[in-house]
């Protein structure tokens, strides 16, 4: 199979996204290397306004490169990456670790790199849901409570373009479904872009609109259904997490494919049955 | 007045400790204990060299010190070697040389003991306008970059993407710790410095809530030991710096008593 999802431009020539389409981000044949050692090559992707990506990919794949390497952060070797003219971004970074030798408020976390007034910092933080802790040490925050205020501080920017890489992390499995809901109403709400990193699978499929299956060099591209069944990423992720995926997979087929009728427990057992025979016929072609 | 030896070393003593609870704080958040230790070792290099070349001894300490931190950074690129491999190297390595140097070259007569552990009580008109000039430039320099120093350290990719220039206020800071070393080591010695950065600001750390209150009450807290070590010293007849330094260890620990004692009433 020829990579013909890469780039996601094929979603906007499929009409899904509007004719406006303002770019954010973008990488053009990208290559990164560090220590001599290629991390990325070949990669081109974008980011426009209103859509949320998803990098997805296994460790050490460059999920995270990939991300600097668009926010300026690592030097490029080949290519480009960047942000587009004027676009301002807010940034929640894989590791953010405040220890308690630093005496850091989550109110002077708020203007960390710019001055904002009192009522902006209190409306971020209560729309998050953590207008609670405005005066808690940063230090003794729990990981779900750090995540949420640092996207708070991102949405006090006002930002065009989100990024988080590995969202929710610390994160227990109810209050990570809550948190990818809320990335999503900040989206709806605000126009925002948002750029996500995850290898948590299965929630963050649900909660996307493009993916990027990424291994050093983007394996597959598309919107969640097409990329979970391309060759490519079942051969990375392998058959289990194949498995654990059939269920979101199967779920969002019914959402577009049976238009409100009602689903069955006969329609899940087909479904999955189809899921098996796909996956497995596609183990016998990768040698 | 300023003909009183025991006010100049009073007034270098404070001026020097109000810049060094400030940047003392960020080497404490940084972990950077070592490095102001490796760069104050290699200060007895430039104090030799300094001589050699017959230049103030204290210029030739800021040149050195502005190299081994430059040397510091270079040593990072190096994965293979850990930092406080390079560091201890560094330190030992310039503090051997400085020796050698010092001891070997014909007609150099060098008072190791007041550049070890310093000779406030030498302070000169002199050199009292040169700390105060310096104090002054410092403390400005540390002010302009305050906030973009502040979320370089608390996160530099997050500072980096927006839009601190994350390496240019590291420097900066690398420049003014190597600054304040040069200053003093007049006061404490080379061996002693680092102790006048991190105690302070590990003592403030117990009174502050924030970053801004923990750099003043550092300030303040290292005024009280420079006070309070001229007074022992005067006292004892016991040697200056190390005064300083004990009546600052002193602080910190009567502040970690009171603290504790009072955060266990509040609990209770």
């Amino acid at each position: 199979m020829t990579r013909t999802l890469t780039g996601l431009d094929a979603g906007a020539d499929a009409g899904r996204l509007p004719a406006d389409r303002r770019v954010l981000a973008s990488a053009q044949a990208l290559a990164v290397a560090c220590d001599g050692r290629s991390v990325l090559s070949g990669v081109d992707m974008e980011i426009a306004a209103g859509e949320i990506v998803t990098i997805i990919g296994p460790n050490g794949s460059g999920k995270t490169t990939l991300v600097k390497a668009l926010l300026g952060l690592v030097p490029v070797t080949r290519g480009s990456a960047g942000l587009a003219d004027g676009t301002r971004i807010g940034y929640v970074p894989q590791r953010f670790a405040v220890d308690a030798v630093l005496p850091l408020s989550v109110n002077r976390l708020m203007t960390l790199t710019a001055r904002a007034d009192s009522a902006a910092i209190a409306a971020a933080l209560d729309r998050v849901g953590v207008g609670h802790l405005r005066q808690a040490d940063v230090a003794r925050l729990s990981g779900g409570e750090t995540q949420r205020v640092l996207l708070a501080r991102a949405l006090l920017r006002k930002p065009d373009l989100l990024v988080l890489d590995e969202p929710v992390q610390g994160v227990d499995f109810a209050g990570e479904a809550a948190l990818y809901a809320l990335i999503g109403e900040l989206r709806d709400e605000m126009g925002l872009g948002v750029l996500m990193v995850s290898h948590d699978l299965h929630v963050v499929m649900a909660a996307t609109d493009q993916v990027l299956c990424l291994n050093g060099h983007i394996c597959c591209a598309g919107v969640p259904s097409d990329v979970s069944r391309h060759p490519e990423f079942l051969r990375l992720f392998g058959r289990q997490a194949a498995a654990t995926l059939a269920v979101y997979r199967h779920e969002h087929d019914h959402d577009h494919g049976l238009h409100g009728e009602v689903v069955t427990d006969a329609d899940h057992d087909h479904a999955n049955h189809d899921h098996a025979g796909h996956d497995h016929t596609h183990d016998s072609h990768r040698h | 007045m300023l003909d009183d030896f025991l006010v100049r070393a009073l007034l270098g003593g404070i001026m020097v400790a109000l810049v060094a609870g400030p940047l003392g704080c960020f080497v404490v958040w940084r972990r950077m204990a070592y490095f102001g230790d490796t760069m104050a070792h290699s200060g007895l290099l430039g104090v030799s060299i300094g001589l050699l070349l017959a230049v103030q001894p204290i210029i030739g300490v800021a040149v050195v010190v502005v190299l081994a931190a430059l040397a510091l950074f270079w040593l990072e690129r190096f994965r293979w070697l850990a930092s406080d491999t390079a560091l201890g190297m560094l330190a030992h390595g310039s503090l051997a040389v400085g020796l050698v140097v010092a001891a070997t070259v014909p007609g150099l007569r060098i008072d190791l003991m007041s550049y070890l552990f310093g000779d406030i009580l030498a302070i000169g008109k002199g050199d009292l306008l040169w700390i105060g000039i310096g104090a002054i430039v410092a403390l400005s320099v540390l002010a302009l970059i305050w906030r973009d120093l502040l979320a370089a350290t608390v996160q530099s990719d997050l500072a980096k993407a927006e839009g601190v220039p994350v390496a240019r206020v590291r420097l900066i800071f690398a420049l003014l710790v190597a600054l304040l070393i040069a200053a003093a080591m007049k006061i404490v010695g080379i061996l002693l410095v680092t102790a006048l950065l991190i105690i302070p600001a590990a003592t403030a750390r117990r009174l502050s809530g924030s970053p801004e209150a923990m750099a003043v009450w550092a300030g303040l807290v290292g005024c009280v030991a420079v006070t309070g070590g001229l007074g022992l010293s005067l006292w004892l007849d016991s040697p200056s710096g190390p005064s300083i330094v004990l009546a600052a260890i002193v602080a910190f620990l009567l502040v970690l008593l009171v603290t504790t004692f009072r955060s266990k009433n509040a609990a209770a």
